[in-house]
């Protein structure tokens, strides 16, 4: 829902760190998504494209975006299940008393520059 | 050829507003201004609830407000009337406020000699539940027209705030709004949720509300008993 602003804030990140490492332009840019953000991959790619356009740093930068999937830690039978599939439920014991382990991470991982 | 080489970031896309955010509560902590974080989705009673919240502390905080939205200024001018000092933001199409967009505001705001300063966010349950804003502490409105269903389906708003106004709760014999639902779901994101039910357009909960709002801007200006 928020993919521009997003788009945004890791261009701005980037270009401080282009200005610290002395690069001339970005060729490739590496995310890591979790499962659950509330991030949509194609948006982020739509937006990415049009603000790159914008930005000389990004005007040749592909992004990749890395799917982590979601995994659900149960409290009551100390067991872990994908998110996705079973949601807030334990498919192992049927309890709600279950917390997120990662899948809602949202990370830059690495640049390719030049 | 261009000679490429690999930069590895490992940093998160938030880690930057997230710096800034903490910068920024740590100044307005030093500075003596508690900045309260309000955030529902549009029609919950932001405006109304702030128009009963200033009339109950303006005689004990100099409270300034700034008002985000994406376009006009008619909560502006409807806070303006409480004698508020009040400024309208407009973030231009962005769905919520960041750390940085923040900060411009409270210098817009001239917080010299403002106690409270009171951010009504975005109308929106999702993006701003993103951004640290660099709060002194989140709050959320949910009305009960929005149905009691609303923590399961926007778990990240509910698990950023420190207090959760039930609100229009005149209205509970018309809706299928289940109370204890409510809070055991939001309880279960955020087991450390302050609930307040109120109505703002009556002032049902409003002291409670106002109690709490008082007691926080009193510990973070480092006075217990303000």
């Amino acid at each position: 829902m928020h993919e521009l602003g997003v788009v945004f804030h890791i261009m701005d990140s980037l270009e401080k760190v282009a200005q610290e490492n002395e690069v001339m332009g970005i060729s490739k840019v590496v995310l890591e998504l979790g499962e659950v953000s509330t991030v949509i991959e194609d948006y982020l790619q739509n937006c990415w494209k049009w603000a790159a356009k914008k930005r000389e740093l990004f005007a040749e930068a592909e992004l990749v975006v890395e799917k982590l999937p979601a995994v659900t830690w149960c409290d009551d039978c100390k067991q872990t299940y994908p998110t996705v599939e079973y949601g807030k439920i334990c498919p192992h014991c049927g309890s709600p008393q279950t917390w997120l382990l990662q899948g809602n991470e949202f990370n830059i991982k690495e640049i390719e520059v030049y | 050829m261009k000679e490429v080489r690999i930069l590895e970031i490992k940093q998160s896309v938030f880690a930057d507003n997230d710096r800034q955010a903490q910068e920024l509560r740590e100044e307005l902590k030093e500075k003596g201004v508690f900045l309260l974080n309000l955030m529902s989705s549009p029609g919950a009673g932001k405006t109304t609830t702030l128009m009963r919240t200033i009339e109950g502390l303006k005689d004990t905080f100099k409270i300034g407000v700034m008002e985000a939205d994406i376009d006009s200024d008619v909560d502006a001018r409807t806070i303006s009337q409480s004698g508020a000092k009040v400024i309208q933001l407009h973030t231009g199409g962005m769905c919520h406020l960041d750390a940085g967009m923040t900060r411009q505001g409270l210098e817009g705001l001239e917080t010299g000699d403002v106690e409270l300063a009171i951010l009504e966010n975005v109308g929106n349950l999702v993006c701003p539940a993103e951004f640290d804003t660099g709060a002194s502490k989140n709050a959320m409105i949910l009305s009960v027209p929005e149905g009691d269903d609303k923590p399961l389906k926007y778990p990240l708003m509910f698990s950023v705030c420190d207090v959760v106004l039930i609100n229009k709760i005149d209205v509970l014999p018309y809706f299928d709004f289940d109370m204890d639902k409510c809070r055991e779901y939001i309880l279960m994101r955020n087991p450390n949720a302050k609930i307040i039910p109120v109505c703002a357009k009556t002032g049902e909960g409003m002291e409670e509300w106002t109690g709490w709002l008082r007691d926080e801007v009193g510990r973070w200006r480092g006075k217990e008993d303000e």
